[in-house]
């Protein structure tokens, strides 16, 4: 089932006010309803190789995988439906091909990259994530963080040391306690979520969500949703405008209709009726 | 920059920023720091400068290096150390904590990973120390962050503690540069009022006469469906863009296209069949 009917895209990165390089890597591919951000870290050019690698890595595998299955099928195995495991799977290829750069050149020693995967497929988002990026969700007019960030800081808020207002001024926001090509594997934290029409998904790296404050956030994408491309060149726009300490990225999708998976010869039928 | 301080009997000789890589000590000319003086070999020690830290290495001189009082053969040098050459003394003065400053500045939240074992051990200190630790424990895991971030031979160090470790100098990565003179010469913090607040004045309609303040960074004018722009407030001014509908809206009587397009004082924008004028309050 193309998707590109049912969702629409946007997506905008750009090195910020203050960087030279972008270590931000976007890739958006409506066909597979898949949207890949990567914030790259490592020394010198490594971190722009890490991001790189890991949208291009899970894009070009998920689509050649869904030439020949649909994430919607179950595993006759599990009986279960197979996307997060597909996900999954590709996360963990990507991780091993940085890994296995990382080691085997010099030039790319340490380098790794934060992740946020987004699967649309049968009225779900399946949420894969791994670092600071972070996914949100616009819903009839209410803005909801959709991950937990997987850092020191995020760590201190859940043990009740410090406040989530303390967290904003705090020393190191800098500081994933995951990451994609750090280690030989890696665990990403899978989740689904029900859509609805008329939801915007928010992709971003920690340059917006640092910058610019979340009822900023929720006002642009309440008053631009629109004009996703807009809306995207906004965001950004508003995180050089606050400062732009960071590379910034978006990716923005909404959510057209409903787009149920077409499930046996009734299904197709219906979905054909459509 | 770290610096060395040369003496002889208590008389202050002269001082030496340490700026290359290798600072080579002997008699010879050839020599960064030349000493003239027997006690001295030819190519006595040199100073190999890497980042932040300096390492001393005696080049097997025939009368040996002391510092602080302790033959060495290499050397990591700490602030305040003494170096001692036949009757000549060395003082070794770590940078100024005023770097620390510019280094924060410029490695400003550079994502770093911090692994597993760090985190746990942080974590578990944290605890144990109760909130009221919780500063110390996040300069410790900063510190174990560094150190497992060098293991894994990370360019980038963390943005400096509050620990009261030796100030690092400025990093020489290129990425933390600032970018060539931004177009728009942002402020570093976000600033939400630097030039005058705008408004709008409906000139024609129903609501002919009404005044809207733009206070907001972003407002959004038009009937949803029909034409819709929106007037964004930026550091450098007011700027009109066009959101959705066929047409784009009038500005001064000329569609302007799908890029922003910046307002001056007393711009008549139209809209959907309503006129309005923007202008600054004061």
């Amino acid at each position: 089932m193309d998707l590109s009917q049912y969702l629409e895209f946007a997506s905008c990165t750009d090195p910020g006010m203050v960087r030279s390089h972008n270590e931000d890597a976007v890739a958006a591919d409506p066909a597979t309803g898949l949207a890949v951000l990567a914030d790259g870290m490592g020394g010198y050019n490594a971190g722009e190789v890490a991001s790189g690698m890991a949208t291009t890595v899970i894009t070009t595998e998920m689509q050649q995988l869904f030439a020949k299955v649909k994430p919607y099928e179950l595993d006759p195995e599990t009986n279960k439906v197979i996307a997060p495991q597909l996900v999954r799977e590709q996360v963990m290829k990507a991780n091993a091909s940085i890994y296995h750069a990382a080691q085997s050149q010099p030039q790319y020693a340490g380098m790794g990259t934060t992740l946020v995967v987004c699967l649309f497929y049968d009225n779900k988002a399946l949420v894969a994530h791994l670092g600071d990026s972070r996914l949100y969700r616009m819903r009839e007019g209410t803005l909801k963080q959709v991950t937990r960030d997987h850092s020191l800081l995020q760590e201190q808020i859940d043990s009740g040391l410090i406040s989530a207002e303390q967290a904003k001024h705090a020393q190191h926001k800098n500081l994933v306690t995951k990451a994609l090509g750090i280690d030989p594997t890696v665990e990403p934290e899978i989740r689904e979520y029900e859509t609805r029409p008329g939801d915007i998904y928010l992709l971003c790296s920690d340059g917006l969500c640092d910058m610019v404050e979340d009822g900023d956030i929720s006002m642009t994408l309440e008053a631009l949703g629109a004009n996703l491309n807009l809306a995207a060149q906004q965001l950004v726009q508003m995180a050089n405008d606050n400062g732009g300490k960071d590379n910034v990225s978006v990716i923005l999708v909404r959510v057209l209709r409903e787009y149920p998976a077409a499930r046996g010869v009734m299904g197709k039928f219906l979905g054909w009726l459509k | 920059m770290a610096k060395l301080i040369l003496s002889m009997d208590g008389l202050v000789l002269k001082e030496i920023p340490l700026a290359k890589e290798r600072t080579t000590i002997g008699r010879k000319p050839h020599n960064d720091i030349q000493i003239d003086n027997l006690a001295v070999s030819g190519e006595h020690a040199v100073i190999v400068t890497i980042l932040n830290d300096c390492f001393l290495e005696d080049l097997g001189s025939t009368n040996g290096t002391l510092v602080n009082g302790n033959p060495v053969k290499k050397h990591f040098l700490q602030s305040n150390d003494v170096v001692e050459l036949g009757k000549y003394r060395l003082k070794f003065v770590a940078d100024a904590p005023v770097a620390a400053a510019t280094a924060e500045k410029a490695d400003f939240e550079k994502t770093m990973v911090l692994r597993p074992s760090a985190m746990k051990a942080a974590a578990e200190q944290a605890r144990a120390m109760g909130a009221a630790g919780a500063e110390a424990a996040r300069a410790a895991a900063a510190q174990q962050v560094a150190a497992s971030a060098s293991a894994a031979g990370m360019a980038e160090r963390p943005a400096p503690a509050n620990a009261p470790t030796p100030a690092p100098a400025p990093a020489p990565a290129p990425a933390s540069a600032p970018a060539p003179a931004a177009p728009t010469a942002a402020p570093a913090q976000p600033v939400k009022s630097p030039h005058p607040l705008g408004a709008i004045q409906i000139l024609s309609g129903g609501n002919a006469g009404k005044e809207l303040e733009l206070a907001k960074p972003l407002t959004t004018l038009g009937k949803p469906g029909v034409q819709v722009a929106v007037l964004t407030r930026r550091p450098q001014g007011y700027f009109i863009t066009h959101v959705e509908g066929a047409n784009a809206p009038m500005v001064n009587g000329q569609a302007i296209g799908t890029a922003p397009h910046a307002l001056k004082d007393h711009d008549v924008v139209e809209l959907a069949g309503v006129k309005m004028e923007f202008f600054l309050k004061g």
